[in-house]
């Protein structure tokens, strides 16, 4: 990733502490030397190579985005280790994407703020519109370069431009796409590991989560002290564990 | 075709809390009662066990055990001279599909409404004058008091064996309970949940800032119990996955955990699932129901022929019933004139964060482990020199620390995303809480349910349609309950407070509270009211309306136990008077 350039690296280095073993995993990823960490399954590595939503331009977008959204940085690694674009991948393959569950029914009409989503578009088609109206737009402004081809500097412009609703795309709101784009970033870094993102509980560690752990009727007694059993998701205690294809 | 079913005594529209009390009830006395539940059967064991419920991405943010607003939604405006759009998610509430309705996902938070609530007209003209009440807030006594319900909460209070402290038993103040509540007849059955580190920071500083803070009741139980069915249940284990969860403990007191074992067994009880109720059928007359058309899940149409129809569905689904069945005259809010439909209302919330440096540990928790203050609820306080009419609870809840929603403050100045985020939330997850405020919200006059008359629901009938925005009082008042939680969060000596107002219009897209009321007023004077103070319906007698539907304003508690208990008063009538007679039980 270039949203992790040799500097970064370096000062991470020797930061030191953020992982017991000189060259994480993550890290690895972040450098290309390596594509999956060490604990990877055969199912993981099968899993990775096959998106089941997204096209190869449309994964290296969203790694571009969720890579300044989530960044790897002094604090730990980011959205793109923690495999939020997969995660948001399967996301829009299922029932969230095609909205199964939502009143899709016309007629249709922008309406006010308060009254909320109103689009035509289900996520997975308003991922796709936006996605290459955000891609059209920075060919004509950044010397034909894609999103993903972009400074870090330069996606960050963007994605606060989309953010702000400043950026007039064709035929598609940028400012609903991103709400959802940061939701579902926010999705895959803190979801339960078993829907593929929060790889090696990343987000969860972050913060101190120790996930679905049932049982504190001692621990919330003791006031004021760290809770110390490993995290665990709803799977068990290792992260690599998925839920089977539906 | 519509197949015709063999008659029930009762046929109750809906499988959640007050179906459930009025199952039992009613089969009690000897009546034989089907439930209809649109939603599927649902069962501790295996729907919400523990391997798989504590899941946030699938309950809480995609909505596993909700309605889908595919099959049912409404559509939303802000002001009559608006267009009203589908909800097409959820947001702003989150009503439930399948048996046990929202009582398997709440938190448990199981108050009592203050005796003044009951009256609140006749109460405010008394204390502060006709003028005090805006020409246009049509609020209304409720037509039952405090004293008339007190039995009935008791009985919910003992049925789901909550936990608490009592503040006042038959009018002598407990020490370290609300002083504010209603004279109860007797304690809680449970002591109250374990105090959490949050809870007794914001105990302490509620407390240095002049205030009486208790312990919140809860429907988690703080030891194993056996109800009075003889329904065992088991001790909270503080596993912070209860409101938008079900328990998979049997800690939560649900229909499930507390009546259903019982009311299965009986032979005059049956229940069908995946049924849609789409009509309350009428008599030539207008003025008898002779029962229910519903659709299963098949899509084949049965007509469910009963004696008495009682509306038990989520509160504006009852609301859209009547509508579409013709039951009461509908609100008009130009003329004013119209029952059905009219006062609808809603709950206003807001919050204060407060950033520390202990470690609270905030995913250990349990739905309704909270500590609150009462001064400024209800009619606790002075509203002369303050200019607007309700209040609210203050707590500081310790419910979870679920990332992807729940614990997720970070200080005044944070960026919203980015490295700047990312440091704040990781410094800042097990070093935050929240204050919230839970406050009442006025009826008015533009403020109510119709037909929409341009978009249907999967059976081709209208949707509901739902005007509703914050007034003034409403906004002055959250202000105002807001600044005093600031007072108790700048008291625990923070890092840093923010305060998160509650401002602007209404929207439907972020959650607020699932404390959707009104619609079905109950009241004494059938011109402002749909049901009379027993929920029965003025003009169809052999109807009754339960749940937060027949509220006429809406107070600044958490509804479930108010609901609770009009259920219980209800059924008592229908049990100890309306089956000798059959008629009206209140001459209009």
């Amino acid at each position: 990733m270039d949203g992790l350039d040799r500097r970064t690296l370096l000062r991470l280095a020797a930061a030191g502490g953020l992982a017991a073993s000189a060259s994480p995993w993550w890290l690895e990823v972040a450098r290309g030397a390596q594509t999956r960490p060490a604990w990877s399954s055969a199912r993981l590595a099968a899993s990775e190579q096959a998106h089941a939503f997204f096209t190869p331009a449309e994964v290296a977008w969203t790694d571009a985005a969720v890579d300044r959204l989530i960044p790897a940085d002094a604090s730990g690694p980011g959205a793109v280790q923690a495999g939020v674009t997969v995660f948001i991948d399967r996301q829009l393959a299922g029932r969230f994407g095609r909205a199964t569950d939502w009143y899709m029914g016309g007629p249709w009409a922008k309406g006010s703020e308060q009254q909320g989503y109103q689009l035509q578009r289900t996520p997975a088609e308003l991922y796709r519109a936006a996605i290459a109206a955000v891609d059209a737009h920075c060919r004509g402004r950044f010397a034909d370069k894609t999103f993903a081809a972009l400074s870090a500097a330069d996606r960050d412009q963007v994605l606060h431009e989309l953010e702000d609703d400043k950026l007039q795309l064709a035929g598609v709101s940028g400012k609903a796409f991103f709400d959802m784009l940061w939701q579902n970033t926010k999705e895959g870094f803190f979801a339960d590991p078993m829907y593929e993102g929060n790889r090696g509980f990343i987000g969860w560690k972050l913060i101190g989560f120790p996930g679905p752990r049932y049982n504190y009727v001692s621990e919330i007694r003791h006031f004021g002290e760290p809770y110390r059993w490993p995290t665990v998701g709803v799977l068990g205690r290792d992260p690599t564990r998925r839920l089977a294809p539906t | 075709m519509t197949t015709r079913m063999p008659p029930v005594d009762v046929v109750l529209v809906g499988f959640g809390w007050t179906a459930s009390i009025m199952g039992q009830e009613l089969t009690d006395a000897g009546l034989e009662v089907l439930a209809l539940e649109r939603g599927r059967w649902r069962e501790t064991i295996p729907d919400f066990a523990p391997n798989h419920i504590q899941d946030e991405l699938r309950y809480a943010v995609r909505h596993a055990l909700f309605e889908r607003p595919a099959r049912e939604t409404l559509t939303f405006r802000n002001s009559i001279e608006e267009t009203a759009l589908p909800m097409r998610h959820l947001g702003s509430f989150f009503p439930a599909a399948g048996v046990g309705g929202a009582g398997v996902h709440w938190n448990g938070q199981t108050w009592r409404f203050l005796p003044t609530d009951f009256k609140i007209r006749s109460h405010t003209e008394e204390r502060y004058g006709k003028k005090f009440i805006p020409a246009d807030m049509t609020i209304q006594d409720w037509g039952v008091t405090y004293e008339e319900l007190e039995p009935h909460y008791d009985r919910f209070d003992y049925l789901c064996g909550i936990s608490g402290l009592a503040g006042n038993v038959q009018g002598v103040l407990q020490d370290g309970g609300n002083p504010f509540e209603g004279p109860r007849a007797r304690g809680y059955p449970l002591p109250p949940l374990a105090r959490s580190f949050g809870t007794m920071k914001f105990d302490a500083a509620a407390r240095d800032a002049g205030f009486r803070p208790f312990p919140c009741p809860a429907a988690n139980t703080s030891r194993p119990y056996k109800n009075p069915l003889g329904v065992q249940m088991g001790e909270c284990t503080f596993c912070g996955y209860c409101e938008w969860f079900a328990c998979g403990n049997y800690s939560k007191s649900s229909p499930q955990t507390t009546i259903l074992p019982v009311l299965l067994r009986k032979k005059n009880f049956s229940y069908r699932t995946q049924c849609d109720v789409t009509r309350v059928n009428l008599d030539a007359s207008g003025k008898r129901a002779t029962g229910v058309t519903y659709v299963d899940g098949e899509g084949k149409a049965f007509e469910q022929p009963a004696e008495i129809v009682i509306l038990c569905a989520f509160a504006q689904h009852n609301v859209h019933l009547l509508l579409l069945s013709g039951i009461g005259k509908p609100y008009d809010p130009v003329s004013g004139t119209g029952v059905t439909g009219r006062n609808y209302a809603y709950q206003i919330t807001s919050s204060v964060d407060v950033f520390q440096d202990d470690i609270v540990n905030p995913f250990m928790g349990a739905g309704a482990l909270g500590q609150a203050i009462d001064e400024f609820n209800g009619d606790n306080f002075d509203h002369g020199p303050e200019g607007f009419v309700g209040g609210g609870y203050i707590a500081l809840w310790t419910t979870g620390g679920r990332p992807i929603l729940q614990q997720t403050a970070v200080p005044e100045g944070t960026a919203k995303w980015g490295s700047d985020w990312k440091s704040a939330i990781a410094e800042n997850y097990l070093k935050s809480l929240k204050i919230a405020t839970h406050g009442s919200v006025m009826s008015y006059r533009d403020a109510y349910l119709d037909l929409d008359p341009t978009y249907r629901d999967v059976y081709g009938n209208p949707l509901l349609r739902m005007t509703f925005d914050y007034h003034d009082n409403e906004l002055r008042m959250s202000r105002f309950l807001t600044d005093k939680a600031a007072l108790i969060g700048k008291a625990m000596k923070p890092r840093s407070i923010k305060l998160d107002y509650r401002e602007g219009h209404y929207s439907i897209v972020p959650y607020q509270t699932t404390h959707n009321t009104g619609g079905a007023a109950m009241g004494s004077d059938p011109r402002t009211s749909v049901v009379n103070r027993y929920l029965q319906s003025w003009d169809v007698p052999n109807v009754f309306v339960l749940g937060s539907s027949v509220f006429p304003q809406n107070a600044g508690y958490n509804p479930t136990g108010t609901v609770a208990a009009l259920a219980y008063w209800a059924a008592d009538a229908i049990k100890t008077r309306y089956v000798k007679s059959q008629g009206p039980l209140v001459q209009a």
